[in-house]
């Protein structure tokens, strides 16, 4: 059923003026918000690097950050001489985790969350292991890459 | 009906406001204000079009912030990732530097209108001063800001805007130092022009508008002599919302006109800064300094003994306090009527900067 009712003058202005202030409104705000987005970085495409220290300077039972591509890594060498490495950043809220060799394994200063020589979360609020990387060694090097 | 529940909607939040703000009480204010109308009307929109262009200044220097590095290192190359990355990036940028051209504009015709239609008399003189500062204050914004992109034109710009000053005897070499952080222009320049530009200038902005608008308000708008020689200025419009709703038409178009010039010519970024390379030909300052740059051109080494350069920085810094100190120095004619020196004045000091800008842009630098 059509409304034989026409539309008033006014009622008629404020739907062009509303509809035009919301149109410069979007106009500005839609390049601010985009504006703000951070645009896209390329994520490194590291898949291995070699670290700057050789297996002959990293004493047992020590642990030291490296860097994996823009992340931090923890290269930890065990008592008994074996290698290992994981992502240095705690599952927890991010932080960067060390090796305690008082407790003999991977610690975080933030939240005191606990680690094993394997990565899994064993104390603490962690929820999640650490991310283990491959630790592979010619002559003296260190070579980690991607599991 | 749905009109009906939405104007309540809208009387009760302007209710719950009201209880806790008392924003009634402010109405009368508001509308106690009224524009003369006459002939000079269309000058009195430049105050508020200032205000507007300032606002626009904060509000796309903010968003700047999130991606400039103020350093020697990296604020050059933020821009450049600003301009190409970024989305609408250049789009921000442009405004900014645009906008900030033309508000220096604006205030010129702002301070010449106001000049020539003697609205700095008693009881406006410090209307008139803070409104002096204020120009001096958006120079050194510009100023300030033309060096953060770290180019090679902003580079020798800066070194030569703060050679200027050192020639002030006794205090001029510190002046100098002090500006740039050290012999000369480097890193520690950029850092100091950016605290200036970003907190210290615009501080000292806010409250001076503060101020002058806080007087505007107090005094009301002044009628010139001219029209109330011959009557006029009788009728008037209220302030809020007749003459408001014209500045709003006002600050629609300038936002139009600067996002079409943001659009057609981009701020431009050009070289980045090499300390050890040459000045590039063509070296010129933005054009609110290019006459006083073109001036300083045709000073001699030495005139009577005295450093040119000295006479020249002496004589615009009386020009700048002739500026300031206006309204004591004019005391009005014979028998009321204005004195015509300080027309003439003006109009010579306009016709000046005209010319010498005039010149500073199509003089051959390389003679």
């Amino acid at each position: 059923m059509r409304s034989k009712r026409l539309m008033s003058r006014k009622r008629f202005v404020d739907w062009i003026l509303g509809t035009t202030a919301g149109g410069f409104l979007m106009s500005v705000l839609y390049p601010v918000t985009r504006y703000l987005v951070p645009p896209d970085v390329a994520e490194s495409a590291v898949s291995s690097v070699v670290l700057p220290f050789a297996v002959s300077e990293f004493p047992r039972n020590s642990g030291r950050i490296f860097r994996f591509g823009t992340q931090p890594g923890i290269m930890i060498r065990t008592s008994s001489g074996e290698l290992r490495a994981f992502s240095a950043r705690c599952t927890h809220l991010d932080c960067t985790v060390q090796y305690r060799d008082d407790l003999h394994h991977i610690w975080c200063a933030c939240h005191n969350g606990h680690f094993d020589l394997s990565g899994r979360n064993i104390a603490g609020p962690p929820p999640e292991p650490l991310p283990a990387f491959n630790v592979n060694v010619r002559g003296d090097q260190i070579v980690v890459s991607r599991l | 009906m749905t009109e009906q529940r939405h104007a309540g909607a809208m009387r009760r939040l302007w209710q719950w406001l009201d209880y806790r703000v008392g924003l009634s009480e402010l109405l009368p204010l508001a509308r106690k204000k009224r524009v003369p109308i006459h002939r000079h009307t269309f000058w009195y929109y430049m105050g508020g079009m200032l205000v507007f262009l300032f606002m626009l200044q904060v509000a796309t220097g903010v968003l700047l912030l999130f991606y400039y590095r103020p350093s020697s290192e990296g604020a050059f190359e933020s821009i450049q990732f600003l301009m190409a990355e970024v989305e609408f990036g250049w789009l921000i940028r442009s405004i900014h530097a645009w906008g900030a051209n033309l508000m220096v504009f604006t205030a010129f015709v702002h301070m010449f209108s106001v000049y020539l239609l003697k609205a700095y008399r008693a009881p406006r003189e410090l209307t008139w001063m803070t409104g002096a500062g204020l120009l001096f204050l958006a120079m050194g914004l510009g100023f300030t800001g033309y060096l953060l992109p770290w180019n090679e034109l902003a580079f020798f710009a800066t070194r030569v805007g703060t050679e200027i000053p050192a020639v002030i005897p006794g205090v001029g070499p510190f002046i100098r130092e002090f500006l740039r952080g050290g012999d000369d222009v480097t890193g520690a320049t950029l850092t100091r022009f950016y605290a200036l530009h970003i907190s210290v200038l615009p501080g000292l902005m806010i409250l001076l508008v503060g101020l002058h608008v806080l007087l505007v308000q107090r005094h009301g708008m002044s009628v010139p002599p001219s029209v109330e020689a011959e009557g006029g200025g009788k009728t008037s419009i209220s302030f809020f919302p007749n003459f408001v709703l014209r500045d709003l038409v006002g600050w629609l178009s300038a936002l139009a006109i600067l996002a079409a010039m943001a659009a057609f010519f981009p701020a431009e970024l050009g070289e980045k800064a090499d300390p050890f390379a040459s000045a590039p030909i063509g070296i010129k300052p933005e054009w609110y300094f290019m006459f006083m740059f073109q001036s300083l051109k045709y000073f001699p080494a030495r005139v009577l003994g005295v450093e040119g350069e000295l006479v020249g920085v002496l004589a615009f810094g009386f020009m700048a306090a002739v500026l300031v100190l206006m309204p004591f120095l004019d005391r009005g004619g014979k028998d009321g009527r204005p004195d015509p020196f300080w027309n003439i004045l003006a109009w010579g000091t306009l016709l000046y900067i005209i010319v010498l800008t005039y010149v500073g842009y199509t003089a051959d630098s390389t003679l």
